[in-house]
C-alpha cells in the first residue's frame, strides 16, 4: 500500500452507508422476513440440568390441530460444533440433556402460538443424573461425566505453557505478588433475539436467513448436520440487531428450521424468546485466576505465572479457543521477559460459554491490571508511571512469540492522564472519591481460522459497469459495527467516488466471496485489505484508460469526487462513468477480486496459533468513582478513554464502538452476571439461570451512563487498511479493572471479583474497620491437574518459536493422587 | 415472541357494568387497566384468565376531584398522576413515587390503581413457565414449596408497588366498588402480609378512587432503592410524611416501608417522631426503628443482607430531606435524577 | 366479522377491526390474544417496530399511540380501535427523513439499528412536547429504551442535533415546531 496523507473519504466523519435503512426501519433483520406459506417452529427445552432421555412420545403434539411436524434427536444423527475439536452438540439432544434449556424436540406449526401449545403435549420420560454446578465440583466429581469424549472427568481443555524459567525469575525478583481474582460470567444481551428462516428454493436447494455473525461457519456446519452438500445450502446473514459474539456459534435452531423446511417443502421461521437467548448464551466464561508476578524494586515485571480455571458450561462451543485466550494476549501490553500460563476449562451443567466481546481476554486483563495497581501501591509508584515505564516496544516479539507492530499504548495513557488531571487528583480526592487507571489490548483479527486451512480469510469481489454503478461483494456481516460502511468507504476512497455510490452485497454464501465472519475484530483489517486489493486492481484499469485520454501517465491520474483528473490539473477531467465506459470498451467486462490472508505467525509451537494477529489495538482508561461509605453505593460520574485505533476510517462509527465498549465494560464491572441458582440439593436437583430476563439481568440505562471523554489515538499500522486497527472490542477491556482501581483510590479497599456491587464494598469496608485485609475476592484456588508445561524459550533466550520438547506432552494430564 | 394465551375480552363503559361482568364471570375474569403487570404475567403463564375486563373505557376512572384533599381516579395513568396540577407541591411523596415507577413509556400505560394492586413479586415466580417448571414451580403458583424459605408456611413474594408506601404515609384511602356497593378502606388495610392473598380487595371489587386527605402543613417524600435509574422495581421504598409545627417540630408523622415484605406497611417511627425535632440523633433513632421492621428476603435483586443493612441509611435520607437538607446529590447518585 | 380456527375446546375467533396507523385507516384481521406489536409486525407488515423481550423490559417496541410513547408489546390490539398509532414507518415524509432520523443516521445514534425505531418514536414524542430539551430531560425520556451498542452518548447527541435542526427549520418557516401554529 502506498503511503497517503490526504483522503477524501477515509477519516472524515460521515453518515454510514446503511444509516438510512436503520433509521427508517427498513433494515431487514431475520425476524422481519416473512415468506408465503411460512410455518413457525418452537423448541422443547430441558427442564433438567442433567438427565437421560429415556423416551419421548410426541404423538399428542403431532395430533394437535395446526401442527405440521415434530422433530426429535433421532432426526439429527450428526453432531455439530463451531470448533472442529469439539463437535459435541446435536441440534436436538438425542439421549442426554446437559443444561436447563438444552433443546431436545421441535414443533413446527401454523403459528407460534400453536407450536407453543404443542410443546406442552410432548411427553418425555427422564432419568435424572447428578448435577455439576461449578468447576470445583467438576474437578471433584470426575465420576459424574457430562461428556465422554474428553480425556478425564469433566476437564474439557487443559494446557500449560512455559516461556522461559518463570520460577527462577520469580526467585530472583525483589518482590513476588500473588493474587487471586474472579470474573463472573456474563452474556451479550443483544436486543435482537436470535431468529432464522429456512426455505427451499425452486431448485430444491436450501436457503437460511439467520441472525448470525458467521455465515461461513454456519454454512459448513449446516451441511454437516443435514448431510446436504455445502453447494446446496445458502446462508444469508441478515444484519444483526447486535451480536457482541452471541451470534458467532452455530445454533440448534438453525439446523432445526433447515431440516423442517427440507422435510415440509415450506418456509419455516423461528425466533427465540429472551429466556431462550439466555440459554443459547455462548457468553463470557466465569474465570478464576491466580497471578504470581515477580517485580523489581523499580517496578519492572520479571516474570509472571498465570493460572486460569474456566467454567465452560455444558458444551465445547468456542471453549478451546477461550481457554487459550485467557493467557495468550496477556504479554502484549507490557514487557514481560518470562511467562508461564496454565489454563483449564471444565464442563458444568449450565448453558455453554463461548465468545463475548474481548473473548477470554477481559478476565486476565482484569486481574493483571488490578495487580499492577497493587504493585504500584506497594512500591509507592504512580500507577500510570509504572505502566509507562514498561509499555511494550513496537515491532518486537513477546515472550509467547506474538509479533507486536504498532503500539500507541503510551500515548493512550498520557492522553487519559492529562485529560482527567490524574496527577493532581489521583490519591488526593476526598475520601469516597477516586480515580482508577487500567489498560488493555486486543487483536485486529485472529491470525488463524477456526478450522485449519491455507485459504484466504476474506475475499472481496468488485463489479463496475458502463452505468457507472459499483457493486462490492463480500461475505462479511453487518452486526451494527459498520462493516458495510467500512467496505463502501474503502472502495470509494480508492476509486474516488462517494461511498453512497457503492452498493454492498454482503453476508450471503451464494453470492459473496468468503469472509470468515464478524468476530475477533477481524473485519476492518481483513475485509479492508481485500477490498483495497480489489479496488486497486480496478483503479489501475481506470487510470490506464484515463491516462491516455488525459494525456498523462497512469501514475499521474487522480480519482476523486466522482471524477478523474490529471494530477495538478483540476481543469481537465472526465467523469467516473466516462472512464468506466472507456475501460469496459478496452478491457471487456470489468471486475476484480482481492483477498487477504494474515501474516504467518512467528510462534511455531503447538497452540501458538491462538493469539497472533496482524495488529494489536491498545486502550487506556481512567474511571472516576464516588462511593458511599455507609451504603457502598457506587456512582461513576465520568470515564476517560483513549484508544489506539491506527486510523479511524469513519470517526463517527469508531467513537461509537469505543463508547459502546465502555458502556458494556461498565455493565460488566457493576452489574451484569450470568449467574445460577441451585435449589437445596435435598429437595431438588435444579440448577437454573437466576435471571433470564432483560429486567433482572441488569444492564445500564441512559440515566445510569456516565459522561465519556473519548480520544482516538491515530498511529497508522502498516499491516492494516489505511492503517486502521480494531476498535470494537479492545476498549471494553480496561474499564472493569479501572473501576476496581478507582474504588481502591476512593476507599482503600480491593474488590478482586466482578461484578463490583455495593454489598461487596461494605464487606471490604467492614474488614478494613476490623484491621483485616480490606478485600473481597476469591481466597482459594483449587488443585487443578494442569499438564506438564510445554517449554518454549522466549525469542531472547535463543528460541526459534518451537517448543523444545515433544508437543504431544502438552495434551497429557498429569496424574494426581486420589 | 412471548404471546398471550387465548382469552375473551370485555370492555364495559361503566363501573356498574364492569362489576356486573366480574360477578357474572366469577374467578375466571380479571380486571385489566394499563396491562403492564397483568400482561407479562399472562405471557409467562403465571396467570391465565379466561376473561379480561378492561377498565380503559370505563367512565369516571380518570376523575380528578380537588377539594380540601384530592381524589384521583384509579384509572389515571402514572404519567397523568405525575402531571396532575398541584400534586407535586402538595403530595411530593406520591409524585416522587409515581415518577420512579418503571419507565416513561410504562408510566404512560400503567395506572395508579394498577400500581396499588400490583401482583407481589419474587425471583422464583416472575419467570417463564419453562423456568418455573425447572424448579418444580412454587407455592405462589402451581407448586407447594416456597423456595425463598423452604420451611415457610406462607408465600414470601414481595410487595413491589412504589405508590402504596407513599400513599400510606400520606394517610390515603381507596374506594372499592362492586355490585354490593362501595366502601372506603385505609390504604394500609388494603394489604395483607401474604404473597398469594396480598389484597383484602374482594373478588368483584374495583378500585375506583384514591382519596388523599388534606395536605396543608404536611410534607412528604419517597426514597426508592433499586439498581438502575429506570425499569427496576424497588428493593426498598421508604415513604415519610410529616406535619410540621411553626417551630419546626413534628406534630404528626408517618413512615411507611415498601418492598421489604409481602405488604407495604406503616412503621412505628411516626409515633416516635411526634413532638420531636429532626435532629441527627432523632433521625438516627427513627431510622433504627424503621430498619428493625424491614425483613427482606432473598427473592429480589441485590444481596439480601445488604438490603437489610441500608434501610436505616435510606430512612435517614428521607427524614433529612424532610428536615430541609439538600439531598439532591444523594438523589442523583441513587435515583440517577433529582426529584 | 370473524374468522375461525378450530382448536380444542371449541372455535377460536379472529377479530376484524379498523386501525388508524400512520395516518391511514387499515382493516385488519387478527387473533384477539395479539398485542399491538404482533398485529403491526405480523398482520400489517410493519416490521420496523422491533421486539427484544415482549415483557416491557427493553423498550424496543415503543410506538406512539395518540401521541404518547407506549410499549406495543403490552398493549392489546383490541384496545387500539379509534386511536392514532404512529410507527417508525410513518416518520419520514415521503423521501424526506424526519430530522431525528437524519441526525441518528449522521451522528451514530443508530449502530445496529435494532433499538432505533423505539428510541426514535420516544424521542419524537419528547421533541413534539419540548423543542429544546436539556440533556437531563433527554436521558430521562429515553431511559426506558435499552441500547447495547452506543453507550447512549451518540443517541443524546443525535436527539440534540435533531432538535437544533428542527428549531432552525421552524425559525425559518416561522412556525412553532411543538404546536404547528404560527409564531407571533
Amino acid at each position: 500500500m502506498t503511503k497517503r496523507t490526504h483522503f477524501d473519504v477515509i477519516g472524515k466523519p460521515r453518515r454510514r452507508v446503511d444509516g438510512r435503512a436503520k433509521v427508517t426501519g427498513q433494515t431487514r433483520f431475520a425476524d422481519d422476513i416473512v415468506l408465503p406459506r411460512m410455518l413457525h417452529a418452537r423448541l422443547l427445552r430441558s427442564p433438567h440440568p442433567h438427565a437421560r432421555i429415556v423416551a419421548i412420545d410426541a404423538s399428542r403434539a403431532e395430533r394437535h390441530p395446526g401442527v405440521h411436524l415434530v422433530l426429535t434427536g433421532k432426526d439429527f444423527p450428526v453432531s455439530i460444533g463451531i470448533l472442529p475439536v469439539s463437535q459435541d452438540e446435536y441440534p436436538l439432544a438425542p439421549e442426554r440433556v446437559r443444561y436447563v434449556g438444552d433443546p431436545l424436540a421441535a414443533v413446527v406449526a401454523r403459528d407460534e402460538q400453536t407450536a407453543g401449545e404443542a410443546l406442552d403435549l410432548i411427553d418425555v420420560t427422564w432419568e435424572i443424573l447428578p448435577t455439576i454446578g461449578s468447576p470445583q465440583e467438576a474437578l471433584a466429581r470426575p465420576d459424574v461425566r457430562i461428556h465422554d469424549y474428553n480425556d478425564v472427568g469433566n476437564i474439557h481443555r487443559n494446557q500449560s505453557y512455559q516461556f522461559g524459567d518463570v520460577d527462577a525469575a520469580l526467585a530472583a525478583s525483589d518482590h513476588v505478588f500473588e493474587d487471586l481474582f474472579f470474573f463472573e460470567g456474563n452474556t451479550h444481551l443483544a436486543i435482537e433475539q436470535h431468529a432464522s428462516v429456512a426455505a427451499v428454493d425452486g431448485e430444491g436447494k436450501l436457503t437460511l436467513w439467520s441472525s448470525t455473525q458467521v455465515p461461513h461457519y454456519v454454512h459448513r456446519q449446516m451441511a454437516r448436520a443435514l448431510a446436504v452438500p455445502e453447494a446446496h445450502i445458502r446462508i444469508i446473514a441478515c444484519p444483526n440487531g447486535g451480536g457482541f459474539g452471541g451470534k458467532t456459534d452455530v445454533c440448534n435452531h438453525e439446523a432445526v428450521v433447515l431440516k423442517a423446511a427440507l422435510m415440509l417443502g415450506r418456509p419455516v421461521k423461528i425466533c427465540l424468546n429472551r429466556e431462550e437467548v439466555f440459554y443459547m448464551h455462548r457468553g463470557r466464561h466465569p474465570v478464576l485466576m491466580k497471578f504470581r508476578t515477580g517485580v523489581s524494586n523499580d517496578g519492572r515485571i520479571t516474570g509472571m505465572h498465570l493460572q486460569t480455571l474456566l467454567d465452560g458450561g455444558a458444551y465445547g462451543s468456542y471453549g478451546t479457543a477461550s481457554t487459550f485466550y485467557t493467557g495468550a494476549l496477556t504479554p502484549v501490553t507490557y514487557e514481560l521477559p518470562r511467562y508461564k500460563f496454565e489454563g483449564c476449562r471444565t464442563f458444568t451443567n449450565k448453558p455453554p460459554c463461548g465468545a463475548k466481546r474481548g473473548h477470554g481476554t477481559p478476565q486476565p486483563r482484569f486481574g493483571q491490571e488490578i495487580q499492577l495497581d497493587k504493585i504500584a501501591e506497594k512500591l509507592r509508584l504512580d500507577p500510570a508511571e509504572l505502566r509507562l515505564n514498561m509499555v511494550a516496544k513496537p515491532n518486537t516479539l513477546t515472550a509467547n512469540w506474538l509479533r507486536i507492530g504498532s503500539i500507541g499504548l503510551a500515548e493512550c495513557i498520557r492522553q487519559v492522564v492529562d485529560r482527567s488531571d490524574w496527577k493532581n487528583r489521583r490519591g488526593k480526592l476526598p475520601e469516597g472519591r477516586g480515580l482508577g487507571l487500567a489498560c488493555g489490548a486486543y487483536m485486529s483479527g485472529a491470525g488463524l481460522s477456526i478450522y485449519w486451512n491455507k485459504l484466504p480469510h476474506s475475499g472481496v469481489q468488485l463489479l463496475i459497469d458502463r452505468s457507472g454503478q459499483v457493486t462490492v461483494f463480500c461475505g462479511a456481516t453487518e452486526v451494527g459495527q459498520g462493516s458495510d460502511d467500512v467496505l463502501a468507504g474503502i472502495v470509494a476512497e480508492v476509486l474516488g467516488i462517494d461511498p453512497f455510490e457503492v452498493r454492498c452485497v454482503t453476508g450471503d454464501t451464494a453470492l459473496t466471496p468468503i469472509d470468515l465472519g464478524s468476530y475477533s475484530s477481524r473485519v476492518t483489517v481483513m475485509m479492508g485489505n481485500a477490498a483495497i486489493e480489489a479496488a486497486g486492481k480496478l483503479r489501475a484499469l481506470l487510470a490506464d484508460v484515463a491516462a491516455a485520454q488525459l494525456q498523462t501517465a497512469p501514475e499521474h491520474v487522480v480519482l476523486a469526487h466522482g471524477r478523474v483528473f490529471r494530477a495538478g490539473d483540476p481543469g481537465k477531467s472526465l467523469s467516473f462513468k466516462e472512464v468506466v465506459v472507456l475501460a469496459e470498451a478496452k478491457h471487456g467486462t470489468l471486475g476484480a477480486v482481492g483477498s487477504y490472508t494474515p501474516p504467518k505467525p512467528p510462534g511455531r509451537y503447538k497452540g501458538g496459533g491462538v493469539g497472533p494477529s496482524p495488529a494489536y489495538s491498545y486502550t487506556a482508561c481512567i474511571v472516576e468513582v464516588e462511593v458511599d461509605r455507609a451504603t457502598g453505593w457506587i456512582h461513576v460520574p465520568k470515564i476517560w478513554i483513549a484508544h489506539d485505533i491506527g486510523r479511524a476510517l469513519n470517526p463517527v462509527l469508531a467513537r461509537g464502538q469505543v463508547e459502546g465498549s465502555v458502556y458494556m465494560g461498565l455493565c460488566e464491572a457493576l452489574m451484569e452476571e450470568q449467574s445460577f441458582r441451585r435449589l437445596p440439593p435435598k429437595l431438588s436437583h435444579a440448577l437454573v439461570h437466576r435471571a433470564p430476563s432483560m429486567l433482572e439481568y441488569k444492564s445500564i440505562t441512559a440515566l445510569d451512563m456516565p459522561e465519556m471523554d473519548t480520544v482516538l489515538v491515530e498511529d497508522p499500522d502498516p499491516n492494516c487498511p489505511f492503517g486502521a486497527k480494531e476498535v470494537g472490542q479492545g476498549p471494553l477491556l480496561p474499564v472493569m479493572p479501572a473501576v476496581a482501581n478507582a474504588i481502591f483510590d476512593a476507599l482503600g479497599i480491593r474488590i478482586d471479583e466482578l461484578p463490583i456491587t455495593p454489598d461487596k464494598v461494605l464487606k471490604a469496608l467492614a474488614r478494613k474497620a476490623k484491621g483485616e485485609n480490606p478485600r473481597v475476592g476469591p481466597d482459594h484456588f483449587p488443585e487443578v491437574p494442569y499438564p506438564e508445561p510445554m517449554l518454549v524459550p522466549p525469542p531472547w533466550e535463543g528460541g526459534d518459536g518451537n517448543s523444545v520438547e515433544p508437543a504431544a506432552r502438552a495434551g497429557r494430564v498429569r496424574e494426581v493422587a486420589p | 415472541m412471548m404471546r398471550l394465551p387465548w382469552f375473551r375480552f370485555e370492555s364495559p363503559r361503566s363501573v356498574a357494568e364492569a362489576a356486573r361482568i366480574l360477578e357474572g364471570e366469577g374467578p375466571g375474569a380479571v380486571l385489566i387497566a394499563g396491562g403492564t403487570d397483568l400482561l407479562p404475567n399472562m405471557k409467562r403463564r403465571q396467570q391465565a384468565p379466561q376473561v379480561l375486563v378492561s377498565l380503559s373505557r370505563v367512565e369516571g376512572m380518570k376523575a380528578v376531584e380537588d377539594g380540601a384533599g384530592l381524589t384521583l381516579g384509579g384509572g389515571l395513568t402514572l404519567a397523568e398522576v405525575i402531571g396532575t396540577a398541584g400534586l407535586r407541591a402538595r403530595y411530593p411523596g406520591l409524585w416522587q413515587a409515581a415518577s420512579q415507577v418503571a419507565t416513561a413509556q410504562l408510566r404512560n400505560m400503567g395506572t395508579l390503581g394498577g400500581n396499588l394492586c400490583l401482583d407481589t413479586r419474587c425471583s422464583y415466580y416472575d419467570q417463564n413457565h419453562e423456568w418455573r417448571k425447572a424448579i418444580g414451580f412454587c407455592m405462589k403458583r402451581d407448586g407447594e414449596t416456597c423456595w425463598v424459605a423452604t420451611a415457610s408456611k406462607r408465600c414470601l413474594a414481595v410487595s413491589s408497588t412504589d405508590c402504596a408506601p407513599a400513599l400510606i404515609a400520606l394517610g390515603a384511602s381507596v374506594r372499592l366498588e362492586s355490585t354490593a356497593g362501595e366502601r372506603d378502606v385505609a390504604l394500609a388495610d388494603l394489604y395483607r402480609n401474604d404473597g398469594i392473598d396480598y389484597l383484602t380487595r374482594r373478588p368483584g371489587e374495583i378500585l375506583t378512587r384514591v382519596l388523599l386527605p388534606d395536605a396543608a402543613e404536611w410534607t412528604s417524600t419517597y426514597w426508592k432503592l433499586r439498581r438502575r435509574g429506570s425499569f427496576d422495581f424497588p428493593v426498598l421504598g421508604v415513604a415519610a410524611a410529616a406535619k410540621l409545627a411553626p417551630d419546626g417540630s413534628i406534630t404528626e408523622a408517618r413512615v411507611a416501608l415498601g418492598a421489604v415484605s409481602s405488604h407495604p406497611f406503616l412503621t412505628r417511627a411516626g409515633e416516635f417522631l411526634a413532638g420531636k425535632r429532626l435532629t441527627d440523633e432523632v433521625i438516627a433513632e427513627a431510622a433504627r426503628m424503621v430498619a428493625s421492621r424491614a425483613k427482606p428476603m432473598d427473592n429480589t435483586d441485590f444481596d439480601v443482607y445488604w438490603r437489610k443493612e441500608v434501610v436505616a441509611e435510606f430512612t435517614g435520607y428521607a427524614l433529612r430531606e424532610r428536615r430541609g437538607d439538600d439531598m439532591d446529590a444523594v438523589r442523583l447518585r441513587t435515583a440517577r435524577r433529582t426529584l | 366479522m370473524t374468522d375461525t380456527q378450530s382448536a380444542p375446546g371449541g372455535a377460536r375467533r379472529n377479530l376484524r377491526m379498523v386501525l388508524h396507523v400512520n395516518g391511514e385507516d387499515t382493516e385488519v384481521l387478527f387473533a384477539p390474544y395479539k398485542t399491538l406489536l404482533e398485529v403491526l409486525r405480523e398482520d400489517l407488515g410493519l416490521t420496523g417496530t422491533k421486539h427484544g423481550c415482549e415483557l416491557g423490559e427493553c423498550g424496543a417496541c415503543a410506538v406512539l399511540v395518540d401521541g404518547l410513547p407506549l410499549l406495543s408489546c403490552l398493549v392489546l390490539a383490541v384496545e387500539c380501535e379509534g386511536k392514532a398509532i404512529e410507527t417508525v414507518e410513518g416518520l419520514a415524509r415521503g423521501p424526506t427523513l424526519h430530522p431525528l432520523q437524519a441526525a441518528f443516521a449522521d451522528l451514530g445514534g443508530a449502530q445496529c439499528g435494532y433499538c432505533t425505531p423505539g428510541v426514535l418514536m420516544t424521542a419524537k414524542a419528547l421533541l413534539d412536547g419540548d423543542p429544546d430539551p436539556c440533556r437531563e430531560k433527554i436521558r430521562e425520556a429515553i431511559s426506558g429504551n435499552l441500547c447495547r451498542c452506543t453507550g447512549y452518548q451518540q443517541i443524546y447527541e443525535s436527539i440534540e442535533e435533531a432538535a437544533r435542526r428542527m428549531r432552525a427549520d421552524a425559525a425559518q418557516s416561522g412556525s412553532c415546531p411543538c404546536c404547528e401554529g404560527t409564531a407571533p
